[in-house]
């Protein structure tokens, strides 16, 4: 009797139940979708922190540059030749100079600091780094000696192979010359699976390894060695020293964070006459609940070093997805939340208009002996079948909403700098007496720093978690509009109900 | 055996409360045929209800086989109505969604009856007030005298000692009136059921054994 005239009852106010379930269809839907876009933008989120992160590092430390004194102009780039540097030839100079120095933005700092980490309390292992820049200067200059007074010649710096400068004291002179730039990583040779190194592949060669410590020897980033036509067995120039090319690597971070050139840190330290100096340490967490920690601990035992952590890489470096997740969680939640009190009110309104409707029928059934609980189970069973009804739709609504935004593949594009250290600074920033005029200069960072941007497809993931809760809203509907629906049937008194006129 | 004592039934209308039922004091016999007459707020409908465990009075007693229904409680009402109280309305209160032997089959559901016993109790029933071949008919189906004649099949079915019937031939022409005041004063005789009829029609009251009239809250004859 219960299922037959449930059933009747439901068939019979069609418009009643469609209405009630469309409108939990609806809720369900939009609660299955926007949970799923917004899952989809945390996974997008993980991904891009993966690709940015150096996988086991949790904390770098890095220190400030000082500021510029009065006339200095801040870092710059400056060779020095001296008045017989290169080699004459018809009045003009052949010259070749190689400056390695810490990368624009990078300060060095004693490598005490990497021992000092290692003994913070939480810390699994520090390693040192050592970001350098190479920039080599060949070519042929005019004779200076014959240049009249007062006569600045400025160019900005190029990336070609050369370029020419009309010049020389009569104006027939001339002058070519080439600039070559590229980043040196000085890493820690025993410790490969912290600090930038773990980001990255050998795809050919082999990786640096703890016996390499020392050695003339380079790993180079295979984006680099496909511009500079350079491959495994071959030398690479840091500093003016041939260093042989003992593997190619590809960085796994699509932030294009890294360097070109990968040497063991001693190494790197001697070359760039920086012994015992690093400009990086990377600090490993033995758990990542430690890493606030840490980072506290790392501050006071290392007060001029600048430490950042990866949550505070997380923030810069989720730009555009942090947005669009906050966006997506704010505006679906309240959204949601919306329709999902639309649809609940207007299913308990329906439910109660329906029991007010179907009064004296109930009063009939009271006064044959039907007990309250018969009556209330008998309402909320046809509230819930709706409900059922409203989540089976819901629930493939949902899920063509769901492929729908899967088909439509929205990208969202990862902005931020993907840099730890001093993000974006540095750079040449040219002006200054003698070097480069001109307010040209490099983009750069801190260290193996770049600014990224990159698009991530926002793929909407269904999972049966999110089907559950959607069901389970749908199904909460139903019962609060049974519960009151049923309220209202058992609160009648037969002898009222019977008095109802229909 | 009917007994009610000093039974009074006030209710509130807006702000000044009415007395429907003022201090009756009345006997009903076992297998007695009682038709209630008067004016209407008389009071009757109110009586009926006080007979049929759908209301408790205000004050005074309703024994129905010895227990006091104003003292019962709810759920002690829902069992008497279930096991000994047949309803008949005027307005036949069937259910429109079910069939004529669906909604005899109500009132057996709280005596928890099984599904085939019901089924079969229920076209039984609906056999015996003429209605066999209109057992899978929806209400709309059938004539008001035919969705009356369901009523009765329900109200007997579960083979009640008191059948109340609430101006049972109010919404009838004379032909089917004479009809359904024929079949209840058939089934009275057959079963020795104490019936109770509300009616202002005096050709059906006339079929009585005993006429009271009720005015004022009062009854008399």
């Amino acid at each position: 009797m219960f299922a037959t005239y449930l059933g009747r009852e439901l068939g019979k106010r069609r418009r009643q139940t469609a209405i009630i379930a469309i409108g939990l269809a609806l809720a369900v839907a939009l609660v299955m979708i926007v949970s799923a876009i917004a899952a989809g933008v945390r996974d997008a989120q993980t991904k891009a922190l993966e690709a940015v992160y150096g996988v086991g590092t949790d904390i770098t430390v890095t220190q400030a540059a000082a500021a510029p004194t009065d006339g200095d102009g801040g870092p710059r780039m400056q060779f020095d030749f001296g008045a017989d540097a290169g080699t004459s030839a018809d009045g003009s100079r052949e010259i070749a100079t190689t400056r390695l120095t810490p990368a624009i933005g990078s300060t060095a700092f004693d490598a005490d600091a990497i021992r000092t980490a290692a003994g913070v309390d939480g810390v699994a292992a520090a390693a040192g780094g050592l970001t350098l820049q190479n920039l080599s200067f060949s070519g042929q200059l005019p004779d200076i000696q014959q240049r009249p007074e007062g006569g600045e010649q400025g160019f900005a710096p190029g990336q070609g192979p050369g370029f020419d400068v009309g010049g020389g004291a009569d104006g027939s002179g001339g002058s070519s010359f080439g600039i070559e730039s590229f980043t040196v990583g000085g890493v820690d040779v025993a410790q490969p699976t912290v600090g930038p190194l773990a980001s990255t592949t050998v795809t050919d060669g082999r990786a640096l390894e703890a016996s390499d410590a020392g050695a003339e020897v380079a790993v180079v980033d295979a984006d680099y060695a496909t511009t500079a036509d350079l491959a495994v067995g071959d030398t690479i120039e840091v500093g003016g020293t041939p260093l042989t090319i003992v593997g190619i690597a590809a960085s796994t971070s699509t932030s294009g964070a890294g360097a070109d050139a990968y040497i063991p840190l001693d190494t790197a330290q001697a070359l760039a006459g920086l012994d015992d100096q690093v400009t990086t340490v990377y600090v490993q967490a033995s758990s990542a609940s430690l890493i606030d920690a840490i980072a506290t601990g790392l501050k006071a035992a290392l007060p001029d070093a600048t430490v950042n952590t990866q949550a505070e890489l997380a923030s810069t470096v989720s730009g555009s997805l942090a947005s669009a997740s906050s966006l997506i969680t704010s505006l679906g939640t309240w959204l949601s939340a919306i329709v999902l009190a639309a649809a609940f009110i207007t299913a308990i309104l329906f439910t109660v208009s329906g029991v007010t409707r179907r009064t004296r029928e109930f009063g009939t059934l009271k006064a044959i002996g039907w007990r309250n609980s018969r009556i209330v189970g008998q309402v909320a069973g046809e509230s819930l079948v709706t409900g059922l009804i409203g989540a089976v739709a819901g629930v493939v609504l949902g899920i063509v909403g769901i492929v729908v935004v899967n088909a439509i593949s929205p990208t969202i594009a990862v902005g931020g700098q993907a840099a730890v250290g001093q993000q974006g600074q540095g750079g040449f920033p040219g002006g200054g007496g003698g070097g480069f005029p001109g307010g040209g200069g490099f983009p750069g960072g801190g260290s193996f720093a770049a600014a990224s941007s990159s698009d991530v497809v926002l793929s909407a993931s269904i999972t049966p978690t999110v089907v559950l809760v959607a069901v389970g809203l749908a199904l909460l509907g139903a019962v609060l509009a049974g519960v009151f629906g049923g309220w209202r049937a058992a609160s009648l008194r037969p002898a009222a109900a019977l008095r109802t006129v229909e | 055996m009917y007994e009610l004592s000093g039974v009074t039934k006030t209710y509130r209308k807006g702000s000044s409360r009415v007395t429907a039922v003022a201090g009756i004091d009345l006997t009903i016999p076992d297998g007695q045929l009682v038709a209630i007459q008067g004016p209407t707020g008389g009071g009757k409908s109110t009586l009926l209800q006080l007979l049929g465990a759908l209301e408790r009075p205000d004050s005074g007693a309703v024994r129905l086989a010895g227990d006091d229904l104003a003292k019962a409680s709810d759920g002690r009402l829902g069992r008497v109505r279930a096991e000994t109280i047949g309803f008949v309305f005027q307005g036949f209160n069937l259910i429109p969604t079910l069939t004529a032997r669906e909604n005899v089959e109500t009132a057996l559901v709280p005596l928890g009856v099984p599904t085939q016993e019901r089924r079969s109790r229920a076209e039984a029933a609906l056999a015996q007030v003429g209605l066999a071949d209109r057992a899978e008919h929806h209400p709309s189906e059938l004539s008001g005298g035919q969705q009356q004649r369901v009523a009765i099949a329900r109200a007997l079915v579960k083979e009640p000692s008191v059948l109340l019937a609430d101006e049972p031939t109010g919404n009838l022409d004379e032909g089917t009136r004479d009809e359904i005041i024929g079949l209840l004063e058939g089934l009275w005789r057959e079963r020795g059921l104490t019936v109770v009829i509300v009616t202002h029609d005096s050709a059906v009251a006339a079929r009585a054994e005993r006429r009271l009239t009720l005015k004022d809250g009062r009854v008399s004859g």
